[in-house]
């Protein structure tokens, strides 16, 4: 739980944010992002909230952890499941299938 | 959206260098040496820490005089037997109970909440604070949401509190606020931790700076490290230079998500909702102004305002099996190591946890029955 997760916001709609997690459209709340957000940035997530803009020059690094975790594709991987729990505590996006 | 390739990302990249790697361990053996006590102690406090330290083998590479321990840093575990209790009264009462997965198997003084939903209480996982929300709108009848984390968590608890709640929701708080409990551990006798490494995303909220009053008045050093197996090597090699040269200093070594303010906003909601108030950890008694509580503006919201929770009912249930065995307290305040006891990966699995510290995934016990406390670092040695 104190890993968070990284997502590109792609939409923002008042307080609420369509984040992508590796494809995974979910959506993110922003009442507590430490600095205002726009479509492109990077932000960091824990329990369904954006609590920190990554700047972009610390993009790549941010994510690379995470991507190697959600590559193993262990289901039993303890970090990865942390991870995975992350982005089930987002949103869905009502509009997800359109 | 193009996905880049993970692959081709992460071995790019400087943290992943295995030369960079080695130079680190070597540092770590050079510092300990030049320190010339053995051991030394550093403290880690989380869940997260701990699993990259597990998962990655980074103890075999420690020199033997190097002694890594974790703390308080798991949530889950550190929620005391008496909140799990006020819980599962609830349960047992008919209310709804909303709260994080972990906590469904954390044993109670009796029962846990798992026990509870067996016997027929309507028991409900949720991922986030909002979850617990919608929850509140779809049942209609009273729902408590059995708030525990440490202050990451508690600024969703408050962003929802600060929302507005459905009139038929109110908040169980058992959250955590990590500083004080490392005043409390840093006085242990005999411990005798000489830094800690703070977590980096838990100071993405407060800042590095909430840690300057501890490094002065206990005089140890406080690096904050990130979880990269080598921004955690790259954190305790700053942090034996700081014990070596005797500076009390705090050094943030994970600029990328941290920074000496923190999250200002997020303090904001944290502490317009919550104030610090001493209360139970487990396993390690009370931790002055450890806990977080709803302010008085916010009682109507307070769950133990709201209902009268009778405890009594438990007294009639036996304690769990094995409880009086469990070293979970010691093992939480780094006395002890998971295979120090009896218990572990034998009577105590995963599937058949006694404590706490085998429930949650970041419990010590669960993240050493995973990957093993010391295995080897073939690559690296």
């Amino acid at each position: 739980m104190c890993l968070g997760v990284p997502g590109k916001v792609i939409a923002i709609e008042g307080n609420c944010a369509t984040v992508d997690f590796w494809g995974v459209r979910r959506q993110v709340l922003l009442d507590v992002v430490d600095e205002p957000v726009a479509v492109g940035d990077y932000v960091l997530n824990h329990v369904g909230y954006a609590i920190r803009r990554i700047p972009e020059s610390e993009v790549g690094e941010t994510l690379a952890l995470f991507e190697e975790l959600l590559a193993q594709d262990d289901a039993a991987d303890l970090m990865a499941g942390d991870v995975r729990s992350e982005i089930a505590a987002t949103g869905t996006v009502p509009d997800a299938d359109a | 959206m193009p996905t880049p390739d993970p692959r081709a990302a992460s071995s790019e990249l400087k943290f992943r260098d295995p030369v960079r790697a080695r130079a680190m361990v070597r540092a770590l053996g050079r510092i300990t040496d030049a320190i010339g006590r053995s051991p030394v102690s550093l403290m880690h406090v989380c869940g997260s820490h701990e699993q990259a330290i597990a998962k990655y083998g980074l103890r075999a590479s420690f020199p033997a005089a190097l002694r890594v321990i974790m703390g308080p840093g798991c949530p889950v575990c550190v929620t005391d037997a008496r909140e799990v209790d006020e819980g599962v009264a609830l349960a047992l009462q008919g209310v709804h109970i909303a709260t994080y997965g972990d906590m469904l198997r954390v044993p109670g003084s009796a029962m846990s909440l798992a026990d509870a939903r067996a016997e027929g209480a309507q028991v409900h996982v949720i991922y986030s604070a909002g979850q617990a929300v919608e929850l509140a709108e779809r049942v209609k009848e009273p729902v408590v949401f059995f708030a525990t984390g440490f202050e990451t968590t508690a600024v969703a608890t408050a962003a929802i509190v600060l929302k507005g709640l459905p009139d038929n929701l109110s908040i169980l708080s058992a959250h955590k606020f990590i500083p004080p409990a490392m005043d409390v551990v840093a006085s242990v006798p005999g411990l005798a931790v000489e830094g800690f490494l703070a977590a980096g995303h838990a100071a993405t909220i407060t800042g590095w700076g909430v840690f300057e009053p501890f490094a002065e008045r206990h005089h140890l050093p406080v690096v904050v490290a990130g979880f990269e197996p080598l921004d955690i090597l790259a954190g305790l090699v700053r942090l034996l230079e700081l014990v070596r040269d005797g500076t009390p200093a705090v050094v943030n070594m994970y600029p990328r998500c941290v920074t000496r303010e923190g999250n200002l906003r997020a303090q904001a909601a944290l502490w317009e909702v919550f104030e610090p108030s001493s209360g139970r950890w487990r396993g390690i008694s009370v931790v002055p102004d450890g806990n977080l509580a709803l302010r008085g503006r916010f009682a109507g919201l307070d769950a133990r305002a709201r209902f009268t929770i009778d405890v009594t009912p438990l007294a009639r249930h036996a304690p769990p099996a094995l409880a009086e065995s469990c070293l979970c307290g010691s093992i939480m305040t780094g006395i002890s190591s998971p295979t120090d006891c009896t218990l572990f990966g034998e009577a105590c699995t995963p599937d058949h946890p006694v404590g706490a510290c085998m429930v949650s995934t970041e419990g010590t016990c669960r993240i050493w029955h995973q990957y093993g406390g010391q295995p080897d670092l073939g690559d690296l040695a």
